[in-house]
C-alpha cells in the first residue's frame, strides 16, 4: 500500500474531528479577537472597531491589576500546597500498614466529587451561622463567636484555597504514589546499606523518579488554578470587596453581566496569552527535567 | 529490608488515620447534613449526630409534583443525563477512527498536538462568540447545543485517550489479518475495536464525567428547566433563599453519586487513564 494513500486515508479519518474543533473552537476562537478590537455589545448588532483601545483600558484599570494579583496567589498557594500535601500523602499510602488498599480507594472520593458539590459543600461548611467550621471551632474554644469565612475580606482567598486543595491534592497524591511504586526496590535497599539518612534517601534516590510525573501534575494543576471560575463563582462570585475576583471570574462580568462583549473579549485572550506563556515556560522545564532524570 | 521501630508504626498509623479524616469528615458532613432535622442543624450548639435519620428530602427532591423542589431537580437530573450522554458518544464517534488514524500514521500526529493543545485555552475565550453562534442557531437552553459546545472539552480529551489505547494494540495483528484476505474496515471491526473496548469503555467513563462535572458554559448558555443541568441547579440552590441547608446537601449528595460509584467501581481504569497524563479538565 503506498504511503500517500496511508496519509490521505488518515486525514479522512480525521476530518470529522478537526471540522468539528473548527467550528466549536477554531472559529470562536478567531472571533474573539476579531470581537476583542470592537466596541461590540453582547446583544445587537456588532460594534465599531476601536483598535488596541479594549487592550490598553483593560491592562492599564487597577481592576485588571488587582484580580491578576488574586489569580496568582490563588494558583501559587493552593497548587504549591496541593503538591506537598500530594507528595506526603503519596509516600503515606507507600508505606505498609493495614487499610492501606481501603485509605487508597478513597483518595479517589475527592477527585470524583463534582467541582460545583465541592463548592456548596465548603459554602455550607463555612456558613456563618450555621457552618460546621464555627461550630467546631467555638466548640473547641478556638474561637468566642461564629465569623463569616466568606464574607471577610481578610479569610475569603483563605477559604478558597483550602477548598481547592481539599478536592486536588489526592490527585497529586495517586499520581505521585504511581511513580514511588516504580522505584526499584533495590534502589532503597542499597541506599540504606550506603547509609543514607531518610532526607538524603528521598532527595537523592525517590525524588529522581517523582520528577517527571509531578512536573506533569503541576503543570496542569498550575493551568487549571489559573483559570478557575466554577469553585469562585459558586462560594464568594468574587467576593466580598472583589478579594476573590479571578480572571475568569472578571471576564465573565465584563462580557456577560455588562454585556460588553469587545472588552470582554480582549480581556479573555490577554488571559490565554497569560496561560500560554506559563504553558510554554513549564514545557521548557519539563523537558529539562526529564532529561536531567533519565 | 527496613527494620521498622514500633515508633514508627505508630507514627504511620497516626498519619493514616489523619489523612482518612481530612478525606471522609467533609464527605460525610455532607451526607449527614441531609439526613439531619433541620432543627439539629439550625441548633448551637451544633447537633453534629441527627436525633434521627430523616430521609424525607431525598423523598421530596425525587418526586415529581408538579412545581415542586422535586419537578426542577428531576428536571436538571434528566438534562445532565441526556447532556453527558449524547456529547460522549458524539466525542467517541470523532475520537476512535481519529484516535486510530494517529497512533497507525505519526505524519499526522500534530493535527492531534493541536488539538490538545486546546486545553490550554480558558473556556472564557470561546464563550462569547459561542453564545452568539448557539443564539444565531436558535440553541441557547438546549440541550443538543450545550451538548455540542461540550465537545470542546470532551473530544480532544477522547481522541487523546484513543490514540494511548491504539498504541499498545500492535499493528502486526492487524497486517496479519489483512493478509488473510480482510479488508481494513473488516480488520477494523473483527480485530482491532474488540481489543480496544476497554479503551473505549475508559474514554467514555472520563467523557461523562467531564461532561457532568461542567458548569461554566451550563451556566452561561442556559436558562430553564429546558437545558439546565444539575451543576447549575445546585449552584442555584446554594446560592438562593433556601432555609433548609439540608436540602441542599441532599441535591450535593445525589449529583456526587454516579460520579463517585464511578470513580470507586472503575478505580483500576481512573488510576491508569490519570497517571499516563492525563487529568480530569
Amino acid at each position: 500500500m503506498s504511503s500517500t494513500w496511508m496519509t490521505t486515508r488518515a486525514w479522512l479519518l480525521m476530518l470529522p474531528l478537526l471540522v468539528v474543533m473548527v467550528a466549536v473552537i477554531g472559529w470562536p476562537l478567531v472571533d474573539t479577537v476579531g470581537l476583542s478590537f470592537t466596541d461590540a455589545k453582547l446583544v445587537g448588532t456588532g460594534g465599531n472597531f476601536v483598535g488596541f483601545d479594549n487592550y490598553t483600558n483593560m491592562l492599564s484599570s487597577s481592576n485588571f491589576s488587582r484580580t491578576l494579583v488574586t489569580t496568582t496567589l490563588f494558583a501559587i498557594i493552593s497548587v504549591a500546597a496541593e503538591m506537598v500535601i500530594g507528595v506526603l500523602a503519596a509516600l503515606l499510602l507507600n508505606q505498609e500498614f493495614r487499610g492501606r488498599a481501603v485509605l487508597r480507594a478513597l483518595m479517589i472520593l475527592p477527585w470524583a466529587l463534582p467541582t460545583v458539590v465541592n463548592a456548596t459543600l465548603w459554602r455550607l461548611i463555612y456558613n456563618p451561622e450555621y457552618g460546621a467550621l464555627n461550630a467546631a471551632l467555638t466548640q473547641l474554644h478556638l474561637i468566642d463567636a461564629y465569623r463569616s469565612w466568606l464574607g471577610e475580606p481578610g479569610t475569603a482567598l483563605a477559604a478558597l484555597i483550602v477548598a481547592d486543595c481539599w478536592k486536588n491534592f489526592p490527585l497529586v497524591a495517586l499520581i505521585a504514589l504511581a511513580a514511588l511504586q516504580a522505584v526499584p526496590r533495590d534502589i532503597t535497599a542499597a541506599s540504606l546499606v550506603d547509609g543514607a539518612g531518610p532526607f538524603n534517601r528521598f532527595r537523592f534516590v525517590i525524588l529522581p523518579y517523582l520528577a517527571g510525573p509531578l512536573m506533569v501534575a503541576l503543570v496542569l494543576r498550575t493551568i487549571e488554578a489559573f483559570k478557575v471560575f466554577d469553585l469562585i463563582w459558586v462560594m464568594t462570585r468574587g467576593g466580598p470587596a472583589n478579594t476573590t475576583r479571578t480572571l475568569s471570574i472578571l471576564v465573565y462580568q465584563e462580557a456577560f453581566s455588562f454585556q460588553r462583549a469587545g472588552s470582554g473579549a480582549s480581556l479573555a485572550l490577554i488571559v490565554t496569552l497569560l496561560v500560554t506563556l506559563l504553558a510554554v515556560a513549564y514545557a521548557a522545564l519539563v523537558r529539562k527535567t526529564a532529561g536531567s532524570a533519565a | 529490608m527496613e527494620r521498622k521501630s514500633p515508633a514508627f508504626t505508630v507514627f504511620i498509623y497516626a498519619c493514616a488515620l489523619l489523612l482518612a479524616a481530612i478525606i471522609l469528615a467533609p464527605i460525610a458532613w455532607l451526607f449527614i447534613m441531609s439526613i439531619s432535622p433541620a432543627a439539629d442543624l439550625a441548633a448551637k450548639p451544633l447537633r453534629w449526630w441527627p436525633g434521627a435519620a430523616d430521609f424525607s428530602r431525598y423523598q421530596q427532591l425525587l418526586s415529581t409534583a408538579e412545581n415542586s423542589a422535586g419537578a426542577a431537580f428531576i428536571a436538571s437530573l434528566r438534562n445532565s443525563l441526556e447532556i453527558a450522554g449524547m456529547a460522549t458518544l458524539a466525542a467517541l464517534a470523532l475520537a476512535i477512527p481519529a484516535g486510530w488514524a494517529v497512533s497507525r500514521t505519526p505524519a499526522i500526529g500534530w493535527s492531534l498536538s493541536m488539538v490538545i493543545a486546546t486545553y490550554m485555552l480558558p473556556p472564557v475565550a470561546l464563550a462569547v462568540p459561542l453564545y452568539m453562534g448557539l443564539s444565531h442557531l436558535g440553541l441557547l437552553n438546549n440541550v443538543f447545543g450545550l451538548a455540542l459546545v461540550y465537545l470542546t472539552i470532551l473530544a480532544p480529551f477522547t481522541t487523546w485517550l484513543m490514540k494511548s489505547g491504539f498504541d499498545s494494540i500492535p499493528r502486526e495483528i492487524e497486517a496479519a489479518a489483512m493478509i488473510d484476505g480482510a479488508g481494513l474496515f473488516q480488520t477494523l471491526r473483527i480485530i482491532t475495536l474488540p481489543l480496544a473496548a476497554p479503551v473505549m469503555a475508559t474514554s467514555a467513563l472520563f467523557a461523562v464525567l467531564l461532561a457532568w462535572d461542567e458548569f461554566f458554559y451550563a451556566l452561561l448558555f442556559t436558562s430553564d428547566q429546558r437545558a439546565k443541568t444539575l451543576t447549575v441547579a445546585i449552584a442555584d440552590l446554594a446560592g438562593g433563599r433556601v432555609s433548609d441547608y439540608g436540602l441542599i446537601a441532599t441535591a450535593g449528595v445525589l449529583a456526587a453519586l454516579p460520579p463517585v460509584l464511578i470513580g470507586l467501581v472503575m478505580q483500576r481504569a481512573l488510576i491508569s487513564g490519570l497517571t499516563s497524563g492525563g487529568v480530569k479538565g
